[in-house]
C-alpha cells in the first residue's frame, strides 16, 4: 500500500509561483486581524517529483477502460476517443469565461445550441437544456418541469409511479420534489406490470418515470398503450436515458409518447467516466413543456447566438452558468464525428454484441428472461449459489482476469443478478475471452470454490472490512 | 468515423452465432410504428475533419490567450500547473468508474481519502465528502440539510450572495415546506445585526458567502454568533484560494462549509465542469450528501480503502436518501487534490498573499483615476467592485480594443447598478495587464 | 431473557410489557438477516409514535431498515450505548441489544400482537 502524501516529506516553497511584490506584513495589512486565518492548514510539503510519483502510482492501482474491459451493466462503459479530450482541453474551449459578452463566446454558444438540436433529432424531442450536471440532476431537473406544468395548468398532483427495476436515483429525485412514491411490479415477461399499473394509475399521479429498456435489457413493448394510458388520466410519461445507448438510431423516446429525456452524455455519448463524475444530464422536452426548462437558454437569432433574456415559467438554475460545458462539447464532437450512420452502429453494435454475450453464457447462468435482449441482460448466480458462491465472488474473481465486475444484485428483482452490458466498442475477441475467463471460473466454482470464494488474489488489496469502515469511520488523516 | 471493434464480416459472424435470421429479429420487440429511418443528422468526420470544423468553431471565441480577463463572479483565471493535467487526464483516472469496486479502484479511493483529509485542513471543519456539481448545489443541499437536521423551517439569505448562488437554492427549496428570509446589504456587506434580529426559534440556517458576490469579507465571525444564539447552524461559503490568508470557516464556528472548487486547478472552461465541496462538522456526517471514502484494512490487515456510510445514499434508501446524487465531479475534485499537493502550506500562502496583494494594487491604481470610485470601505480578498463614471457603451469598446474582458457588469444582476463593476484579479495579473485595464477607462 | 414473555410484530420487532412501559428491540432472525449493524439511528426522547410507524432506522453496509412502533406510546428512553457499539444488536438482541421504550398509550393493545410461537410461524415468510 502507498503511504498517502501526507505522510510523505521533501521540498516545497511554492516557487512554481512568483514571489509576491511587496513584503508579507504590508500586504496583509488590508486583512482586519479578526479575519485572518490563525494556523496554517497541515497540506503535504512535498517536491513536483514526489506528487508526480504519488499520483502516478496511485492510477496504476486502478482499472480503466483503457486498460479493461468493463461489462458494467446500466453504466456504458464504452470506449471514450481521445480527441473528445484534446478538443475540451484546447484554449478555445477551456480558457473563455461564462461572463463574457455573447459576442465574444459565439462558437461555444454554437456549440450548445447546435447540441440542443442534435440532441432532440436524436431523441424526438422538441428542445434541450445542458444545464444538469448528472443523470440524478436530470431527474431532478425533469421532476420540477413536471410539478411547474401542472401547476400551471392549475392542479395538484402529488404522486410519482416508479417500476421496482428503477435505479434507486429515481425514488431519490422524486422525493426531493416532494412526492409520494408508488412502485409498479414487473411482470414475469420482465416488463411493466400492465394490471398493477391500471390499479395505480389515477388523477393523482403526476408522471411515470420508465427506463427503456428496462434495467433487464427488454424493451417495453407496450410502451405505446402504456403512454396512452397515462396521458389519459392527466400523467406525464419521463424517460430515464440510462439505456438511451441501446436505442440510437433505432427509435426515439420522443415518438413513443415521453414527455421528458434526460440523457446521460458520460453514457451515451462518450463521455470518460472521470472515476465517478464529471458527467452531463441534459434534459429534453416536448413542446408544452419548454418554458419551464431551467434558465437560460440559447437561441438563434438571426446568425448570431444568444440567451434567451425572459422565461417567467422556467423553473429557474439548477447550478451556476449553463451546465459542464466540458463534457457537452466531447459529446457534441463525438456525435459530429459519428454522424447519422455512426450513431446508428452504436445501438446496432450494442445489441449485437450484447445478445451473442447471452447467447454464449446460457449455459453457465440461469437467465430469468430468455429471448432476445438490447444492449444489456441480466444473469442470475442462482445455481452458483447452490453451491455456495455469490455472484459477489463471481464478480471479485473476475478482476483476477482483469476483467472488471458486471453490475451484481441490481436490478433488486433478480436473484444473484448480474447485469452484464458489453457497449458496441467491444471486439468479438474481448468477449470471446471474457466467457473463457466465465467458464473457467465455473470450473473453479465445481472444482476449488475456496478460490473464488477468497478473491480477488492478485489486485491491490483483497476483500476490505467495510463493517469497520462504516462502524469506526475514518474519512481523513489527523 | 466509427469506434466500433468488430468489421462488419464480424458483425455478420455474431448474428449467425446468436442464432438470429436478420438484426431485425434483435428488436423485434419494437413497434414497427415508432422505427425511424436515417436521422437527419449530417454524415460523419473523420478525425482530422473533426478537429479542423472545431478548430473553426472556436476560433471566433476570444480567449484568455489572446485577452486579459477580470471576470470573475465565482469562476477565476488561475495558473493551473501543468503536473494537474498530466496527471489527472492519465487513462487510469479519467478512463475509470466509480469506486465501487473497491479492490480495483484503490488508486481513485486513496486519492478521494486524502482529498478529503486536504479540504479538512483547507477549512478546518471536521469531514468532507467526495464532491458535488458546484459551489451553489453544494450550498443548497446544505440548506437542505440544515432543515432536516434541525426540523425547523426558515434559512436566512444574506442578499450579498452570489445571485445565481440565490436563485439555486431558491430552485432546491421550491418543494420543501420552509421560508427563505432575504437579508439586505448595507456598503456591500451583511450587519450582524440585521442577522440577529431575522434568526428565531424556527431557524434553521443562516448563509455566509465568504467573501460574498462583491468580494467583501463578511464580519463571519458576528454572523456565526448571531446565527448560533438562536440555534441555528451556520453555512459558509468559502473561496478556497482565500484561505491560506482569511479565516477559514472551522476557526468561526461553521457548522457546515461548502465551496466552489474551481479556483482548485481546475480551468474555467466556460462555467464547468468544476466541483462543489461540501464539508460539515462531527455531528452531521450522518447526514452528509453525497459519496465518502473511509480507510480501513483488508483480509490480510493491510490498509485499504473503500466507500463508506453508503447506507446515506441513493442506491441504498432509494426516497429516503440524504440526497439524489450519484454521479458527481470525480476528476474535477482529483484535480484539486493534486493542487493541493503541489501548493502545500507555503505555496498556499504564496497565493493567497499574491491574490490580495495584486487585487489591493489594481484596486489602488484604478480608484486614482478620476470618476472611479469605490463601491465599498470593507475589506476584500481577490475582487472588489468600483464605479466608474463612464458611457457604459464606449468602456467596453474600449476595454475589447485594449484586448481586456470584463470587468463584470453588476447591472445585469442588479438593474439599478449601473456603471459598478466587479473586478476579479488573481496571480495572472501582471502590471502591464492592469495598465491596459486603466488606460481603457481613462480613454473612455 | 424468557421469550415466551415477549410479543412481536410481522415486522420483526420484539416488545417487553411492563405495566405501561413498553421496551422494544429487533428478534434474533431480524439481526441476522440485517447481518452486521453499523450504525443506528435512535428516535428522540419524548417523540409520540403511533402504532406501524417507522421510529428509527437500523443500518447495514449495504442496506438500511425502518424500526416501526409495534404499539402507539411516547419514547421515554433509549439505548444510549448503541450509539458508540451498535453491534451489540447482532450480540444481544433480547439484552443489551434492545432499542427504546415507550410509555404505552393502551397496554392492551400489545395483546393484539403475535405470541413466540405465532411469530416463529410466520417470520420466514414476511420480508422486513
Amino acid at each position: 500500500m502507498s503511504a498517502s502524501i501526507f505522510e510523505k516529506h521533501s521540498h516545497n516553497d511554492g516557487s512554481w509561483l512568483p514571489r509576491p511584490a511587496g513584503a508579507e506584513t504590508e500586504v496583509l495589512a488590508c486583512l482586519p486581524e479578526a479575519l485572518r486565518r490563525r494556523t496554517a492548514p497541515k497540506l503535504p510539503t512535498v517536491s513536483e517529483l514526489d506528487v508526480v510519483r504519488h499520483f502516478t502510482t496511485l492510477s496504476q492501482k486502478n482499472f480503466c477502460i483503457d486498460t479493461n474491459f468493463y461489462p458494467l451493466g446500466s453504466c456504458t462503459m464504452k470506449y471514450n476517443p481521445k480527441v473528445l479530450d484534446a478538443i475540451a482541453a484546447s484554449t478555445a474551449f477551456s480558457q473563455i469565461h461564462p461572463y463574457q459578452d455573447e459576442e465574444q463566446v459565439q462558437g461555444a454558444l454554437k456549440v450548445l445550441y447546435e447540441m440542443q438540436k442534435l440532441l432532440s433529432e436524436i431523441t424526438g424531442m422538441d428542445e434541450f437544456t445542458l444545464q444538469p450536471a448528472a443523470g440524478a440532476h436530470g431527474e431532478f431537473c425533469g421532476l420540477l418541469i413536471t410539478s411547474a406544468y401542472h401547476k400551471s395548468r392549475g392542479v395538484t398532483k402529488r404522486k410519482v409511479l416508479i417500476p421496482d427495476s428503477a435505479h434507486g436515483t429515481n425514488p431519490a429525485s422524486a422525493a426531493l420534489c416532494g412526492y409520494e412514491v408508488v412502485q409498479i411490479k414487473t411482470d414475469v415477461r420482465g416488463l411493466v406490470d400492465r394490471a398493477d399499473l391500471e390499479a395505480k394509475l389515477d388523477d393523482d399521479v403526476a408522471c411515470l418515470m420508465m427506463t427503456n429498456p428496462s434495467t433487464l435489457g427488454l424493451f417495453e413493448e407496450e410502451i405505446l398503450e402504456i403512454a396512452r394510458a397515462v396521458h389519459a388520466k392527466g400523467g406525464l410519461l419521463y424517460y430515464d436515458g440510462a439505456n438511451m445507448n441501446a436505442l440510437v438510431g433505432i427509435c426515439r423516446p420522443g415518438d413513443m409518447g415521453f414527455d421528458i429525456v434526460h440523457l446521460n452524455l458520460h453514457k451515451t455519448f462518450a463521455v470518460p467516466h472521470g472515476s465517478g463524475g464529471p458527467g452531463s444530464g441534459p434534459v429534453g422536452v416536448k413542446k408544452d413543456l419548454i418554458p419551464h426548462l431551467p434558465r437560460p437558454r440559447v437561441l438563434k437569432k438571426g446568425g448570431a447566438y444568444a440567451f434567451e433574456k425572459d422565461a417567467p415559467a422556467s423553473i429557474g438554475k439548477l447550478r451556476t452558468y449553463y451546465g459542464n460545458f466540458g463534457a457537452v462539447i466531447r459529446s457534441y464532437a463525438y456525435i459530429l464525428a459519428l454522424g447519422a450512420e455512426g450513431l446508428e452502429g452504436i445501438a446496432r453494435n450494442a445489441i449485437l454484441n450484447a445478445n451473442y454475450l447471452k447467447e454464449k453464457l446460457k449455459d453457465i447462468f440461469e437467465l430469468p428472461y430468455p429471448g432476445p435482449c438490447m444492449h444489456e441482460f441480466v444473469a442470475s448466480a442462482r445455481s452458483q449459489k447452490a453451491k455456495g458462491v455469490r455472484a459477489l465472488d463471481i464478480a471479485k474473481r473476475l478482476l483476477d482476469h482483469g476483467v472488471h465486475a458486471p453490475t451484481v444484485y441490481f436490478p433488486l428483482i433478480v436473484e444473484e443478478a448480474m447485469m452484464i452490458e458489453p457497449t458496441e466498442t467491444e471486439s468479438k475477441e474481448t468477449l470471446d475471452r471474457f466467457v473463457e475467463i466465465l467458464r473457467s471460473i465455473q470450473q473453479e466454482i465445481d472444482q476449488d470454490p475456496q478460490k473464488v470464494l477468497e478473491a480477488p488474489h492478485t489486485t491491490p488489496v483483497s476483500r476490505m472490512d467495510e463493517v469497520r469502515a462504516a462502524r469506526q469511520p475514518d474519512l481523513r488523516l489527523r | 468515423m466509427q469506434y466500433v471493434s468488430n468489421s462488419p464480416g464480424t458483425q455478420e459472424q455474431i448474428l449467425k452465432a446468436i442464432g438470429a435470421g436478420s438484426f431485425e429479429d434483435l428488436i423485434r420487440n419494437v413497434p414497427k410504428s415508432i422505427r425511424i429511418g436515417r436521422l437527419n443528422i449530417a454524415e460523419g468526420l473523420s478525425e482530422l475533419e473533426l478537429v479542423r470544423a472545431l478548430d473553426e468553431t472556436g476560433a471566433v471565441n476570444r480567449n484568455f490567450k489572446h485577452f486579459i480577463p477580470y471576470l470573475g463572479g465565482g469562476c477565476y483565471d488561475h495558473y493551473v500547473p501543468a503536473v494537474v493535467d498530466r496527471l489527472a487526464l492519465r487513462g487510469e483516472f479519467i478512463t475509470a468508474y466509480t469506486p465501487y469496486q473497491g479492490e480495483a479502484s484503490q488508486g481513485t479511493l486513496q486519492s478521494i481519502y486524502e482529498y478529503q483529509t486536504a479540504i479538512c485542513e483547507l477549512t478546518g471543519m471536521d469531514y468532507s465528502n467526495a464532491s458535488m456539481y458546484d459551489g451553489a448545489s453544494s450550498l443548497a443541499e446544505a440548506a437542505l440539510l440544515a432543515l432536516r437536521h434541525t426540523g425547523r423551517r426558515r434559512v436566512i439569505l444574506p442578499a450579498s450572495l452570489h445571485p445565481e448562488y440565490a436563485e439555486v437554492v431558491r430552485t432546491y427549496l421550491s418543494f420543501v415546506d420552509c421560508q427563505i428570509v432575504t437579508v439586505p446589504w448595507k456598503k456591500g456587506l451583511t450587519d450582524p445585526a440585521e442577522i440577529s434580529r431575522a434568526v428565531d426559534a424556527d431557524t434553521a440556517a443562516v448563509i455566509v458567502q465568504q467573501p460574498n458576490f462583491f468580494g467583501l469579507l463578511e464580519d463571519a465571525p458576528a454572523l456565526a454568533a448571531a446565527a448560533h444564539q438562536a440555534g441555528a447552524l451556520l453555512i459558509a461559503c468559502v473561496n478556497p484560494v482565500s484561505l491560506g490568508v482569511v479565516a477559514p470557516p472551522g476557526e468561526y464556528g461553521a457548522d457546515i462549509a461548502v465551496g466552489e472548487g474551481q479556483p482548485l486547478g481546475n480551468p474555467v472552461s466556460y462555467g464547468g465542469p468544476h466541483f462543489g465541496f461540501f464539508t460539515v462538522q462531527e455531528p452531521l456526517l450522518r447526514r452528509m450528501p453525497g459519496r465518502i471514502c473511509g480507510r480501513t484494512v483488508d483480509k490480510q490487515g493491510r490498509t485499504a480503502y473503500v466507500l463508506t456510510l453508503q447506507a446515506r445514499e441513493q442506491h441504498i434508501r432509494r426516497e429516503k436518501a440524504t440526497s439524489n446524487i450519484c454521479t458527481n465531479q470525480a476528476l474535477c475534485a482529483l484535480k484539486g487534490a493534486i493542487y493541493l499537493s503541489l501548493l502545500g502550506p507555503a505555496g498556499l500562502r504564496r497565493l493567497s498573499l499574491l491574490n490580495l496583494d495584486n487585487a489591493h494594487r489594481a484596486f489602488r491604481r484604478l480608484t486614482e483615476l478620476p470618476g472611479v470610485t469605490p463601491f465599498s470601505d470593507g475589506p476584500f480578498f481577490n475582487e472588489f467592485a468600483v464605479r466608474i463614471e463612464r458611457d457604459p457603451v464606449k468602456l467596453r469598446h474600449n476595454l475589447l480594443k485594449r484586448r481586456v474582458l470584463g470587468p463584470l457588469s453588476l447591472e445585469r444582476f442588479y438593474p439599478d447598478m449601473k456603471n459598478t463593476y466587479l473586478v476579479a484579479v488573481t496571480e495572472k495579473r501582471t502590471d502591464s495587464d492592469l495598465e491596459q485595464l486603466c488606460a481603457a477607462v481613462e480613454e473612455s | 431473557m424468557d421469550l415466551h414473555k415477549l410479543r412481536y410484530t410481522e415486522t420483526h420487532e420484539w416488545v417487553d410489557l411492563n405495566g405501561k412501559t413498553a421496551r422494544v428491540g429487533i428478534t434474533d432472525h431480524a439481526q441476522k438477516e440485517i447481518s452486521d449493524v453499523v450504525f443506528i439511528e435512535l428516535p428522540k426522547a419524548g417523540r409520540a409514535l403511533k402504532a406501524k410507524e417507522s421510529a428509527m432506522v437500523v443500518e447495514s453496509v449495504k442496506a438500511a431498515f425502518d424500526i416501526y412502533a409495534p404499539v402507539a406510546g411516547k419514547v421515554t428512553r433509549v439505548n444510549e450505548d448503541l450509539r458508540s457499539k451498535p453491534e451489540l444488536v447482532n450480540q444481544s438482541p433480547y439484552e443489551k441489544g434492545w432499542l427504546f421504550e415507550l410509555e404505552v398509550d393502551d397496554p392492551a393493545q400489545a395483546q393484539g400482537l403475535l405470541t413466540l410461537e405465532q411469530y416463529d410461524g410466520v417470520k420466514d415468510k414476511v420480508g422486513h
